[in-house]
């Protein structure tokens, strides 16, 4: 049994962003990732962040990852744990880790779950066959291996994944036919969406993908314009010739280890699905179990590296770890928080955040 | 297919190898992933479910969704989109839940 003062689950900008705050503080802290490296998947994430300098605007997603994860790595605090998946949390406060086919317990005084989340799927006939993506797969297939996933793209969803990937693609010389989107307006920036409008591609808002097309991989996709009432118009269907449909139809938390320790969930559709309830602290209702990023609600980057920075420093504080300025760094932390979510983009993630909270 | 120029990105590849697809010989780089590898040679179709025998291939690449399992060296049920390619490696379609050993 392996003894350590905070384990953190996750190496992406939350954990990492969790583990350098408890660090810095003078926790002893353990990081687990599955992945053989870490930064999550901040490392497909070639474009510019939004928000303020504090927050790392102007930054590309795969530059904040190597300097994090160099900071990790670099910290005597921290013990890195890559290829090492958590199993599960047990009643007597153990974690099972398996790592390179041995299994590691590991009893922490503090857990930080920042799982991450998933890509949703949408349901129309042969949304099965290979050449239908999530267009984050995609994201990673061309900006992390350099490999095309086909020759045509048809995007469902014109969120921010969505129309960056989009632009991506076409960074990466692959032809997109067309975004599409069920809502009435997108969703994306509008600087990102004019991008991908003047290099050519159309972005139809109320359409949906109707099928595929395809025996054995994507050949081929219908799509059709929706009403007021989100229903099908007969006689509008489009014919698109794609080798690749790429959904980005949002995100869901990861939460199979929050279940299991017995935190208290609730479905928060704004947030993505089932999330954590938790205090200000970022603690849930089991005590000791505090969460960040993704698996407590879909938000972007930026926010995932704040709420990990705070639930960090929480962590090592409740272990009696202190510093002069803890009190004015979280103030700090919130205060970016809270102007991340500020204003109509926000509007969603306040409104989910509200229904949230212990 | 590969992205032989991009704007921002410089790909850094590592040796190159060999390895097999269904027995056919094919070339990748080591340390990208398996899928990688055979969405570079063109090749997507990398499992067959079990009830319907509907082909299936990658969806979520980061190791989450169980969609691109793939028999390798005998050992069925590998993650071709976090597994990586290594010489002489053997990977072959997997059909149904394969049979663990």
């Amino acid at each position: 049994m392996k003894h350590t003062e905070i384990a953190i689950v996750g190496g992406g900008p939350a954990g990492l962003a969790a583990a350098l705050n408890a660090a810095k503080l003078g926790a002893r802290v353990h990081l687990i990732d599955r992945n053989d490296y870490l930064g999550g998947q901040l490392i497909k994430q070639t474009h510019r962040f939004f928000g303020s300098k504090e927050q790392r605007a102007s930054e590309r997603g795969i530059d904040i990852a190597r300097e994090l994860a160099n900071q990790v790595t670099a910290s005597k605090n921290i013990q890195v744990m890559t290829e090492a998946t958590a199993l599960g949390y047990y009643e007597d406060g153990v974690l099972l880790v398996e790592q390179h086919k041995k299994i590691f317990a590991i009893k922490p005084e503090r857990l930080i779950i920042a799982t991450g989340g998933a890509e949703k799927t949408l349901l129309f006939p042969n949304n099965d066959l290979p050449g239908v993506y999530g267009a984050g797969a995609v994201q990673t297939l061309v900006n992390v291996f350099g490999v095309k996933p086909g020759k045509r793209v048809l995007m469902v969803g014109a969120g921010n994944i969505g129309v960056i990937v989009s632009y991506q693609l076409l960074q990466a010389g692959v032809e997109v036919a067309a975004i599409i989107e069920a809502a009435p307006r997108i969703g994306a920036y509008w600087v990102h969406a004019s991008k991908v409008v003047r290099a050519g591609v159309p972005i139809y808002t109320r359409h949906t993908i109707q099928r595929a097309h395809g025996h054995r991989e994507v050949t081929g996709a219908t799509v059709v314009q929706l009403d007021e009432n989100w229903q099908p118009v007969p006689g509008t269907e489009k014919e698109f010739d794609v080798d690749v449909i790429c959904l980005s139809v949002g995100l869901t938390p990861l939460t199979e280890l929050l279940w299991q320790a017995g935190c208290r969930m609730v479905f928060v559709p704004e947030l993505g699905g089932n999330v954590p309830l938790r205090n200000e602290h970022l603690e849930t209702s089991v005590p000791g179990i505090y969460v960040a990023g993704d698996v407590a609600g879909i938000e972007e980057a930026s926010a995932a590296m704040m709420e990990g920075a705070l639930a960090g420093l929480n962590a090592a504080a409740s272990l009696g770890y202190t510093t002069e300025s803890l009190g004015l760094d979280r103030r700090n932390i919130l205060a970016q928080l809270e102007g991340l979510r500020s204003g109509p983009v926000g509007e969603k993630i306040r409104k989910g955040l509200a229904q949230a909270l212990l | 297919m590969r992205i032989s120029q991009h704007p921002i990105l410089e790909f850094k590849t590592g040796t190159k190898v060999k390895f097999t697809f269904d027995g056919r010989e094919l070339e990748g780089y080591e340390g990208e992933t398996i899928a990688a590898a055979l969405h570079a040679a063109g090749i997507r179709v990398m499992r067959e479910s079990g009830h319907l025998h509907r082909p299936r291939g990658l969806f979520c690449n980061i190791g989450n969704c169980s969609s691109c399992l793939m028999v390798v060296d005998g050992e069925p049920n590998v993650r071709v989109c976090v597994e990586r390619l290594r010489e002489g490696m053997v990977v072959e379609t997997q059909k149904g839940k394969g049979e663990l050993k």
